[in-house]
């Protein structure tokens, strides 16, 4: 118990000084490396609160992935933040501060983490999935149970989201004007 | 990146085993966690590693840009013409209780099947998207015909 609440007390500050730490720096390449970083982190959170699954997809799309795309993208862009006036800071200052302030107030009526008497716990799919599963699919991990079988409609949409953002970028950059011709790849 | 000895050792150690796992969760999905979108990511993240190390030409040599336009197709494919199979056999769209004569066999093999068609199209988008930024550098008109 003590072991698992301190990892959770550490990664959350860590999380937090990371958060800082982008917030704090002009120059995009070390901004790039600490989302990675922040990815990795959020990542072991989520193998601390037992989600496996989650933690694996956050931890290749997030941290490996996304930082890479960053990476290439300041080789298209300039890798400076354009320099802000101070009034427009603050503004911005206080937008993140009233957001944050509502988030936190939003999050009073959440149950208590781990409360036994959460519609989580109590609706009837519950028992649907984590026990009829066994019997009707035979898988031990129920993720891929409901993700495949009982919510196989709603995958297949998200597959067709992957396949249509990924001919969207290839029609948008696949190939710069020039290069159609020469390259008929 | 020709000259980052330790970096090019490290790589080639590294990116077979990144694609073995990738296997692994991928056709270990049903008794492990993952399944196909997080093989997918893995298996692209290992040809992204050995691109950025090196260089996309390489990455292209070794997975054409063609071959991830079609495999972003097929994968999708398989999964929805999964759906139709069942169809065909008596069934609901994406009922895999009818693929084969005991239904949690059928079920099984059905979600083996489509989680092979999530792997497939995730690597193939993850690729290509990444063959297509790295390849647009400082050259982009020098670099083109690959």
């Amino acid at each position: 118990m003590t072991v698992s609440l301190l990892l959770n007390f550490g990664l959350l500050v860590f999380l937090v000084a990371v958060a800082l730490a982008l917030a704090h720096w002009r120059h995009l390449f070390p901004v790039a490396m600490l989302t990675g970083l922040y990815s990795l982190l959020s990542a072991s959170l989520f193998t601390v609160l037992n989600a496996p699954d989650v933690a694996l997809t956050e931890a290749a799309v997030g941290a490996g992935i996304t930082t890479v795309l960053f990476l290439a993208t300041f080789g298209l862009t300039r890798a400076r933040e354009k320099p802000v006036k101070s009034s427009r800071r603050l503004i911005g200052l206080a937008l993140t501060a009233v957001t944050g302030a509502i988030l936190v107030y939003a999050s009073l009526d959440m149950p208590r983490f781990g409360a036994p008497d959460t519609p989580v716990q109590t609706h009837p799919l519950r028992d649907k999935y984590l026990v009829a599963s066994q019997d009707e699919i035979h898988i031990p991990n129920t993720v891929t149970a409901v993700l495949g079988s009982y919510r196989g409609y709603d995958t297949l949409g998200e597959v067709a989201v992957v396949f249509t953002a990924g001919m969207g970028v290839l029609m948008l950059l696949g190939r710069g004007r020039r290069g159609r011709k020469q390259n008929p790849e | 990146m020709r000259e980052h000895t330790v970096l090019r050792i490290v790589t080639q150690l590294v990116v077979a085993p990144i694609l073995i796992f990738a296997l692994y969760v991928q056709f270990h999905g049903e008794y492990s966690p993952g399944g196909g979108f997080q093989a997918g990511v893995i298996f692209a993240s290992a040809i992204v590693l050995y691109g950025l190390i090196f260089g996309v030409e390489a990455a292209r040599r070794a997975i054409p840009p063609t071959a991830l336009r079609i495999g972003a197709a097929l994968g999708l494919l398989v999964f929805g013409g999964t759906g139709v199979a069942t169809m065909l056999l008596g069934g609901n769209f994406l009922e895999y209780d009818v693929l084969l004569p005991k239904p949690e066999k059928g079920q099984h093999y059905g979600l083996i099947i489509i989680e092979l068609g999530v792997g497939i199209t995730v690597a193939s988008v993850m690729i290509a998207i990444f063959y297509v930024f790295a390849g647009r550098g400082r050259h982009r008109d020098e670099d083109e015909p690959a």
